[in-house]
């Protein structure tokens, strides 16, 4: 579907991207996750068209973006980080406009956009004026306009910062929802945006492919296995240093760390352990056998962070310090 | 509907839902009027004088409100971040351009027909001819959608739209002034400067009521040549 090889932009004597390759299957949500001004908007904004590359190929189903942009910007669909939306228009007129801007035809349009609405869940504000919508309904009339011309490849900017948790549930449904027929790949610096939405995680640095994978493979790849938490409640007569003992006894546990009690309560003990292979079943045997009562078990929440911030680290100095070219504020996110 | 019609059909609406399409034909009609009424009836004067006049005022006045409204054209999708929706839609710049180009000279042309009850007004005490009238509003047609095509492609070098309209009202007047360069110079070069004069030597048949073709070629050329320089414009901006 997207074929990326040995990409390069550069502003002025400042590389954004570089060299970049990479190749994403159909029908995948795909997340590029960075730090500021690692890339991902430079790399998204050549997917849509919006920005020549300096060297390197890109191409959208065997369509160069360089040789064709016509072509690509027909089965693209694209939402900056800002939404590109008229204010004056209703939320029904704009998605009109939008839809016959981008091919869909006089006479499919009306059900194309009432579909849409249908989809994005915005049929309560159709007639709306879109400058009067909240945040979260503006972002999603933009997710629209990515979509309403049926997109082979829906290219998404920072789609869920500024919404509120409520919405942030909604949005992730939302881009699931589009998986299949369409190709997703959206940017975030957000981490649970990122693990929770997406089939694949692209961590861009210094314009570069840090590392590639589902997020397990990514914590993997760095700490090379699996990490849970466990809140336990012991009884009388098994102590923290007895459980914890029993605990790395089972095979392929690596470490236990003890951590603040996720639960108040006398004899409540919150361990992570660290495991090489995935033993969760004999982690459970062995807390139960002791007569624990097992509260929870989950993997660790700050996993992936730690992998994010640690793939991400590697070369951040080096990056920042090399300034980039200010005559393009767009280059530096 | 082609998409250079749909992005017209989108401009004019854009124009009359905000505040902007409305204040510039008000403010157009209201100071032609004033002008009329200061310069043509307030003073003895041939029937033919008063519309000439009349004409003469009105082209002063649709030059300004051109490039008023077309300031916003481009400048503004660039202020408001909603280039980036045409910039990667399938539509090609010299679309985008006519397609803003036709919504904002059809305000302006819409505007020069509603002004025309002024110069209908000489029949009650006078007598004019109606070719006078329709080659008069053809002329002011035609000096508007020259400058609004200036005021484009001012529009698509600027950020803002300040900055747009001081730029667009910069070549219009320089444009006009070249009549001054004309008078300075001796020929051969006063002539070219008299033939590229905006206003002077090139307006001045429409207000006698005459259809000069080199005069209505002139504005054809200077739009079509602004037109594809904002055209040119655009697309290096665009890809780059």
């Amino acid at each position: 579907m997207i074929e990326i090889s040995d990409l390069y932009k550069y502003y002025g004597d400042y590389r954004a991207v570089g060299p970049l390759t990479v190749t994403i299957e159909r029908g995948q949500v795909v997340g590029l996750l960075g730090l500021n001004g690692a890339g991902k908007t430079t790399t998204l904004r050549i997917l849509a068209c919006d920005l020549l590359p300096t060297s390197g190929q890109v191409r959208i189903d065997g369509t160069d973006v360089v040789d064709d942009p016509e072509r690509i910007r027909a089965k693209v669909g694209y939402l900056p980080e800002t939404p590109p939306l008229y204010g004056e228009m209703t939320v029904r007129e704009y998605l009109r406009f939008v839809a016959q801007l981008r091919g869909v035809s006089t006479k499919e349009v009306t059900k194309r956009v009432s579909e849409i609405l249908g989809l994005t869940e915005l049929e309560g504000v159709g007639d709306t004026i879109i400058s009067t919508l909240s945040h979260g309904f503006r972002q999603r009339v933009g997710i629209a306009q990515s979509i309403v011309h049926r997109p082979a490849l829906v290219v998404l900017d920072e789609p869920i910062s500024g919404l509120d948790p409520v919405q942030i549930v909604e949005m992730r449904r939302l881009i699931r929802s589009l998986s299949g027929e369409h190709t997703v790949l959206i940017s975030s610096h957000i981490l649970s945006e990122i693990s929770e939405t997406c089939d694949r995680i692209l961590v861009i640095r210094d314009g570069q492919i840090a590392a590639s994978g589902t997020e397990a493979e990514l914590s993997a790849q760095l700490h090379g296995g699996l990490s849970i938490e466990l809140t336990v409640g012991r009884p009388e007569g098994v102590d923290l240093a007895a459980l914890s003992a029993r605990l790395r006894a089972v095979t392929h546990v690596e470490r236990v760390e003890p951590l603040p009690p996720r639960e108040s309560g006398n004899n409540v003990t919150t361990l992570r352990l660290t495991m090489a292979e995935d033993v969760r079943q004999a982690v459970v045997s062995c807390v139960t056998n002791l007569g624990c009562s097992l509260l929870e078990l989950a993997r660790a929440q700050r996993e992936l962070e730690n992998v994010f911030l640690q793939l991400s680290e590697a070369r951040t100095v080096p990056s920042e310090t090399a300034s980039p070219n200010t005559s393009n504020t767009e280059a530096t996110s | 509907m082609s998409r250079v019609l749909l992005l017209t059909h989108r401009e004019l609406r854009a124009a009359f839902r905000s505040p902007v399409g409305s204040v510039v034909v008000a403010a157009m009609l209201l100071i032609e009027g004033i002008l009329f009424y200061w310069a043509a009836l307030s003073q003895k004067l041939l029937s033919a004088e008063v519309l000439e006049q009349f004409f003469y005022h009105s082209s002063g006045v649709t030059m300004v409100a051109a490039v008023a409204l077309s300031m916003r054209l481009l400048a503004e999708e660039r202020q408001t971040g909603t280039l980036v929706l045409l910039n990667t839609s399938p539509i090609s710049s010299h679309e985008v351009v006519l397609g803003k180009f036709l919504a904002a000279s059809a305000i302006v042309a819409g505007a020069t027909l509603l002004s025309l009850y002024m110069p209908a007004l000489i029949f009650v005490n006078g007598k004019v001819s109606l070719g006078h009238i329709a080659v008069g509003a053809f002329g002011l047609v035609l000096l508007g959608a020259a400058t609004t095509a200036i005021g484009l492609f001012a529009s698509t070098l600027a950020k803002s739209q300040v900055v747009a309209a001081l730029l667009g009202a910069a070549i219009t007047v320089g444009m006009i002034l070249m009549w001054i360069l004309a008078k300075s110079t001796e020929p051969p070069l006063n002539e070219f400067f008299g033939a590229i004069a905006l206003h002077h030597e090139n307006f001045r048949p429409f207000m006698n009521g005459t259809l000069n073709l080199g005069a209505a070629t002139y504005y054809v050329a200077v739009t079509y040549f602004f037109l594809l320089a904002a055209t040119k414009t655009l697309e290096a901006r665009r890809w780059r």
